[in-house]
């Protein structure tokens, strides 16, 4: 069954999109670097500072206790948005970056010890590059990089080979947000599993974009971002399995996270609140939950077969101009399209492009390795989402002629 | 001529052009006329720290001015490094550190003074009059 909606409803859902920039109508294909906000979600977020905000799970009175239901609400609704089997396996954090962070520095000092190794890849945003170099050098552990080949995907043998028993974590991206690869992490969990070794996932670039099922994945840890996926900036989800949390000491320390405070001891709060000190980020955790069920409203099946068709249109087009190089043609790709024109340095393409009213990102997104490894200044990079159009493209694809007129 | 004439000649070059197109043509013309630099001062330590596109910068102090030369890998950002280069050669250290550059302003090309991720100009001018002030230093010393 093919679904239909109107994209013009879809469109005017997201206010942002109905403007003018350069006097041209606006078109975002920078969706990889964060998603716009339905009205429902920014009204959401104004809703509460408006009529309920309150600090949560604290006091009597009646706005704390609705916004702490509130709060907790969405927790339930993240369960089943990522099946996970308990609602205390959903921690809140400030992002992606906050929660691999968390994992690096709790996980990493009860299991990570002298000559251990963590692996991570050659395609993964600096945040999940970072973290880890830093817990190694702490811990006198060391990084090992899955290789990527040519066409963008992860080198499972490597990886298998990398394995031992020495490995205390894998943590590797879902989806790249430089080359669009889905990466078939699945098998890559599964292997560790073998040597009961835990897999991390960076979801930042999965959320809004495909169903996440973490226990059909198997996954012991995975990440998102509410601002890549329709919701405010500033809020994020760790998912954990309990067994993993009860293990972990704290992250941060502080009020909330906290059972009992005397000056000789402090006892921890049970899961999920060990993990969130500090007044958390309540109207945004609401407005997040507002995000999941537009998405869930709209449905993975419409999305995925939307972004697949601009997809395959962008790729046809680049492809038919000529000049055109795609870094990372993956067959498991998302909506993400990284190029280069002819030898056209990327920041020049993307000055004039961004005066066709087109927001594409340029640049080396935050993966410079994997720049390093196809030796490129950078590259143009197109992200789209389901709002966006075909007509959109055509948009894009005469600002890329006009490129190639003005710097060849 | 004084460093504001000629940013005064630049900002009336500019206005001739209504286009936004034909304004940044105009820039990349520019580019092209910039001095080639000698390719023994395009090394790593001459590399000015932008996120985009690569900057290099040469500076010389000879008969109590600065001489500059640089080099870019993209295009536009060589242009905008013309046009400093055209300001700001051949001056003294205190004429370039007093200089305000606001033609870079009025010529519409605020959107590459960005502070960050942008093409290093920011980071240029600040290493151009770091230079003058190290010089002048010297020269005093």
């Amino acid at each position: 069954m093919e679904l239909e909606y109107d994209i013009n409803k879809i469109r005017n859902d997201f206010p942002i999109l109905n403007q003018q920039v350069y006097g041209r109508p606006l078109v975002y294909f920078d969706n990889a670097a964060t998603t716009q906000k339905p009205a429902i979600v920014i009204d959401s977020l104004a809703g509460y500072y408006r009529t309920f905000n309150s600090n949560v799970h604290r006091g009597v009175h009646f706005l704390s206790n609705k916004a702490s239901k509130a709060y907790e609400e969405v927790r339930f609704l993240l369960q089943r948005f990522i099946n996970a089997r308990h609602s205390h396996e959903v921690v809140f954090t400030r992002g992606t970056t906050e929660a691999i962070n968390l994992v690096a520095a709790s996980f990493g000092k009860k299991f990570v010890g002298k000559g251990d190794e963590i692996i991570i890849s050659e395609i993964e945003h600096h945040s999940n590059i970072v973290p880890w170099q830093m817990l190694c050098e702490k811990a006198g552990a060391r990084l090992r990089i899955i290789p990527v080949l040519d066409d963008g995907t992860l080198d499972f043998n490597a990886y298998l080979e990398l394995l031992n028993k020495r490995t205390k974590l894998v943590s590797i991206t879902h989806i790249s947000n430089t080359l669009g690869t889905i990466v078939p992490v699945k098998k890559f969990i599964e292997a560790a599993h073998i040597l009961e070794i835990p897999v991390m996932l960076d979801g930042a670039q999965a959320s809004a974009h495909t169903a996440i099922d973490v226990q059909n994945l198997g996954c012991d840890f995975y990440s998102f971002s509410g601002h890549k996926t329709f919701a405010p900036m500033g809020i994020g989800v760790l998912y954990a399995k309990e067994e993993w949390l009860d293990q972990m000491p704290p992250y941060q320390g502080g009020g909330e996270m906290i059972s009992e405070v005397t000056f000789e001891k402090t006892t921890w709060n049970d899961l999920p609140f060990k993990f969130e000190a500090g007044t958390p980020n309540v109207g945004g955790t609401i407005a997040l939950g507002k995000a999941i069920e537009y998405i869930q409203g709209i449905g993975f099946e419409y999305i995925g077969m939307r972004e697949k068709k601009l997809l395959d249109y962008l790729t046809a087009k680049l492809n038919s101009m000529g000049g055109i190089t795609i870094i990372g043609n993956a067959a498991e790709k998302t909506s993400v399209v990284s190029f280069l024109i002819d030898k056209i340095h990327p920041y020049d393409a993307g000055t004039i492009i961004d005066r066709y009213g087109v927001a594409v990102r340029t640049g080396n997104h935050c993966t410079q390795p994997i720049m390093d490894r196809f030796k490129l200044p950078g590259t143009i990079r197109a992200s789209m989402a389901f709002y966006n159009t075909e007509d959109e493209i055509d948009v894009l694809i005469e600002a890329i002629e006009k490129v190639k007129e003005m710097f060849n | 001529m004084r460093i504001e004439e000629t940013e005064k000649q630049i900002v009336a070059e500019f206005e001739i052009f209504d286009d936004w197109l034909d304004r940044y043509n105009y820039l990349i013309e520019m580019g092209k006329s910039l001095p080639v630099i000698d390719p023994k001062n395009k090394v790593e330590s001459n590399l000015i720290q932008g996120c985009q596109s690569r900057v290099w910068l040469h500076a010389e102090f000879k008969d109590g001015k600065v001489h500059f030369t640089a080099d870019s890998d993209a295009v536009i950002t060589r242009g905008i490094i013309s046009l400093l280069v055209r300001v700001l050669n051949d001056r003294s250290p205190d004429e370039i550190i007093d200089s305000g550059l606001g033609f870079v302003d009025a010529i519409g090309l605020t959107q590459h003074l960005s502070p960050t991720r942008s093409n290093g100009l920011v980071s240029m001018i600040k290493q151009i009059k770091l230079y003058a002030l190290a010089f002048k230093t010297k020269e005093q010393s």
